[in-house]
């Protein structure tokens, strides 16, 4: 039984005057997967409703996912999405250089591919609304309007946190702190490119065939 | 697309008018005085002795994980005794409005409570004693514990912990404002469906529920965040995975629950409220809603939610049996596994809240054979706890007390919900009081171990102990009135009183509702001797007191001084074995204080929590009320302060070799009670 431990002998080390650094920025990391770990539940439970209201009775005499999705239009945001994802590691590559310009053009350049994903977003969204096709039609489409809006919402935020590393960036450089929250940032917005190919996948791709 | 509502709307105040305000309510009226009275007895002293300039600092704007800790259990002690007089309302009026010819009071026919206030009542009982009550004082109690117990000087995210807990108080606060201003939700804490949707409960009380529980959730989740990352990461050098102790590894698993339940829970409330203000058809009764998609996605989290309440409580019993049984815990590694099969089952039972459903016998057999399966583990820790204290030298203090009768309550509970796992009993007994009595002792096991904790490190955290004679007579006056509600709801529900009645049809049952009503008596009884028991305690209070005054402890928190200074440890321990302190007192160790000091960084205080909370508030408030601008405003703040918070740098300071030794001298100049003087904070390069 582990309770017969060693017992002490004159040179047991009671006190550690030396262990005082623990890794800051790799607890923080921690902490965000931990955080992003609760997000992706946030999907699961909106996949699973997904599921759910995807029925036929669900439709209420609305349209059905085969209806609305197209997988050519979900391609392109698909498209913008991914090549987001990619500038974003290209400025990883750059902060590694320590190169503030390269780290704010490529984050600029993230930035602008995910305000391309959006507006694609919202453009679907007035096309369905001005239809009569709002989330207060039926059943399935108020999931479909929440899922899919909800991903765009955390698309925003990302947005919205790079610019507000794109100026920290430019004012201090690579402190720790901004070190740690370009990791974070990074994989923030790889995070959401995958719940995006699940949403293509799930969505559109088993919506129209 | 917002929901055009029938009745007055201005931009300026929303929904909210005068008559919002219940001043015509004799019993509002009366629940407002007290706590107007309470309010004043509190702000008065403070004001008088010019304490507001220390609360801020030493209290409000910390970050200390301690100081947050006690405020989390003074959030959830306010909101245990506020849903204490609710079940004392609700009691009172089934003891009164039983039969026909039963007595009636105020504006009701029976009893003294009009149904539509009874069911407000009963809904905020549940939610408050769960989410409110029991919640925030275990997280509470783990907040003030665990850093200590891995040898950590903080959590690994101070500032969030801070936000963590306004996030919680702010929820809380909704709560309480409901009772004042406009209604709460009269649907159940767990918020029956069709009844939470806008054609059928078109008030704001719905939406008070919603966006208390939105609010205080996502400060749950931020919380288990914290405590995941404090217990992976920060554990002090030899604090190996097993040596941890028990109630670390049981917040642990409860936290990994917390982190994973209550976003569902979160999206469920988010499409009620989709439903309720843009139209939406989740969970409508007509248009393609899922009524049973809302009961299902509730209970996937309501069911682990419970077993989040219930596993830290297990670790405290683990920690207090072993410390009053003189004896190390009996099958540590299988306590750790059984703790985590709990968890894991967690996940796999939520259908049996709801097996009338109908789900066919395939799926129902599921469920009530992974139910039963939960009774393996728990059984398993039962038997750890008995052979622990097999051939101990058992002493009975106060904490003991609490545990012995929580095992008492968990055998109650849990054979009674082995009974309710079969779905041919509760297809019977569904809906009934029996199950009401089930849980009550499932969570009262929660509420003893709240309890025997409290006693338990009370003198770590405040330097004194709390007074034996009058803690041994709440304990007994507490569970005497367990006995005679619960054991009397048992019976009434094999009679077959339904649940959640403001009248009861048939007199038989009124013997057995007086003795419920005796024992809410003896409640109320023990709420005072609680009140009791602080103030003998505070006036007789030993302030010199040892390291582990009960003598007995084993684990690392009680290695440090007593009251625990701020900065948890002069020099971080060294860990030799599990059962730290008792390795070093067989060894002789256990007086041995280091002799040098290295300079220790500590965080600095920060008012942004605070200022989120209170922007958080006006979020909800504004949406309960549809005040555009405020909820607006509230949001746009927030992401403001924590926009404005990246850009500051906080590097908090430095405690000096030379102070920390005066502060290990007197140890009560270092508490958490005690004013710390100012120290200069460092330059951004000084920060390591």
């Amino acid at each position: 039984m582990a309770i017969h431990q060693r017992p002490a002998t004159p040179d047991s080390v009671l006190w550690q005057h030396e262990a005082e650094a623990h890794d800051d920025i790799a607890t923080r990391t921690l902490g965000f997967w931990l955080y992003m770990m609760s997000d992706a539940l946030i999907f699961a439970a909106l996949f699973a409703a997904y599921g759910v209201l995807d029925q036929t009775t669900n439709l209420a005499g609305g349209p059905g996912a085969h209806q609305i999705v197209h997988p050519l239009a979900g391609f392109w945001q698909t498209l913008a999405v991914m090549t987001s994802v990619f500038a974003y590691s290209l400025a990883s590559v750059a902060m590694k250089m320590r190169s503030q310009p390269g780290v704010i053009l490529y984050i600029t350049i993230a930035l602008v591919l995910g305000l391309v994903f959006i507006g694609l977003e919202l453009g679907d969204f007035a096309r369905l609304i001005a239809l009569g096709d709002g989330p207060d039609r039926s059943g399935f489409l108020s999931i479909y309007f929440v899922l899919i809006g909800t991903h765009g919402l955390h698309m925003a935020f990302g947005i919205l946190w790079m610019l507000v590393m794109i100026v920290q960036v430019a004012r201090s450089g690579f402190t720790p702190s901004i070190v740690a929250r370009l990791l974070n940032l990074r994989m923030f917005w790889q995070f959401q490119a995958s719940v995006w190919v699940c949403v293509y996948a799930f969505v559109y791709l088993r919506g129209a065939f | 697309m917002p929901v055009h509502l029938q009745g007055p709307w201005s931009f300026l105040f929303g929904r909210l008018t005068l008559h919002a305000i219940p001043y015509d309510n004799v019993i509002i009226l009366f629940a407002f005085t007290l706590a107007a009275v309470a309010g004043i007895a509190i702000v008065l002293p403070v004001l008088y002795f010019k304490k507001i300039p220390y609360l801020w600092r030493e209290w409000i704007t910390t970050v200390d994980h301690k100081k947050i800790g006690v405020m989390y259990i003074i959030v959830g002690l306010v909101m245990m005794f506020r849903g204490f007089f609710d079940g004392l309302m609700i009691r009172t009026q089934q003891v009164l409005a039983d039969g026909p010819h039963s007595p009636h009071f105020l504006d009701a026919s029976h009893g003294y409570i009009p149904p539509y206030h009874f069911d407000q009542i009963y809904s905020s009982h549940g939610t408050i004693m769960i989410l409110f009550a029991v919640t925030p004082i275990l997280t509470g109690l783990t907040n003030v514990i665990v850093p200590l117990q891995v040898g950590a000087r903080d959590m690994a995210f101070p500032y969030m912990n801070a936000l963590s807990l306004w996030l919680t108080a702010m929820g809380a606060a909704l709560v309480m404002v409901s009772l004042f201003v406009g209604d709460f939700s009269d649907a159940g804490w767990s918020g029956l469906i069709p009844l939470t949707e806008l054609p059928f409960s078109p008030g704001v009380g719905v939406d008070y529920w919603v966006w208390s529980i939105q609010i205080s959730s996502i400060g749950t989740t931020l919380n288990a965040v914290n405590m995941i990352a404090t217990i992976v990461m920060m554990r002090a050098p030899g604090m190996t995975w097993f040596r941890l102790p028990v109630f670390t590894w049981t917040t642990l698993s409860t936290n990994i629950i917390g982190l994973t339940a209550f976003p569902v829970l979160g999206v469920a409330l988010a499409m009620l409220s989709c439903d309720r203000y843009i139209g939406t058809h989740f969970f409508t009764a007509g248009l393609g809603g899922n009524l049973m998609l809302y009961t299902n996605l509730f209970w996937i989290w309501g069911h682990p939610e419970v077993y989040f309440l219930v596993l830290p409580a297990f670790g405290i019993f683990s920690e207090i049996i072993p410390a009053f049984s003189h004896r190390p815990l009996f099958g540590y590694t299988t306590m750790v596994a059984a703790t985590f099969a709990i968890a894991g089952i967690a996940w796999l039972v939520w259908l049996h809240h709801f097996f009338t459903m109908g789900a066919g016998p395939g799926v129902n057999t599921f469920f009530s054979v992974a139910t039963m399966l939960v009774g393996v583990p728990t059984g398993v820790k039962v038997f750890n706890w008995v052979f622990t204290m097999y051939r101990g030298r058992l002493t009975f203090e106060t904490p003991m007390l609490w545990c012995l009768g929580g095992l008492f309550m968990l055998l109650a509970g849990g054979l009674t919900g082995m009974m309710l796992a079969m779905p041919a009993i509760d297809y019977t007994v569904h809906n009934s009081v029996f199950v009401v009595a089930h849980f009550h002792c499932m969570v009262l096991l929660i509420a003893y171990a709240i309890f025997g904790a409290v006693i338990f490190w009370f003198p770590k955290v405040f330097g004194m102990q709390l007074d034996e004679r009058s803690g041994k007579l709440f304990f007994w006056t507490f569970s005497t009135g367990s006995i005679l509600v619960f054991v009397a709801m048992f019976a009434l529900g094999f009679m077959g009183e339904t649940r959640r009645l403001d009248y009861l049809y048939d007199p038989h049952m009124l013997p057995l509702l007086i003795i419920q009503e005796i024992g809410i008596g003896f409640y109320g009884l023990s709420v005072l001797i609680f009140a009791w028991m602080l103030f003998v305690s505070l006036r007789n209070r030993n302030t010199s007191l040892e390291s582990d005054p009960w003598g007995t402890s084993r684990t690392l928190e009680w290695l440090t001084r007593t009251p625990v200074p701020f900065y948890n440890f002069a020099v971080t321990p060294q860990i030799n074995a599990r059962d730290e302190l008792d390795w070093r007192r067989r060894s002789g160790l256990d007086l041995s204080h280091p002799d040098r000091f290295a300079p220790i960084h500590m965080p600095g205080n920060t008012m942004i929590p605070i200022l989120i909370g209170i922007c958080s508030f006006g979020l909800g408030f504004g949406m309960i009320w549809r005040i555009w601008w405020m909820a607006g405003g509230g949001l746009l703040a927030i992401i403001a302060l924590v926009i404005f918070r990246s850009f500051q740098h906080t590097p908090g300071y430095m405690l000096q070799p030379g102070e920390i030794a005066a502060m290990e001298r007197r140890t009560a100049a270092s508490g958490i009670i005690a004013e710390q003087p100012s120290r200069p904070p460092l330059m951004e390069a000084g920060a390591h």
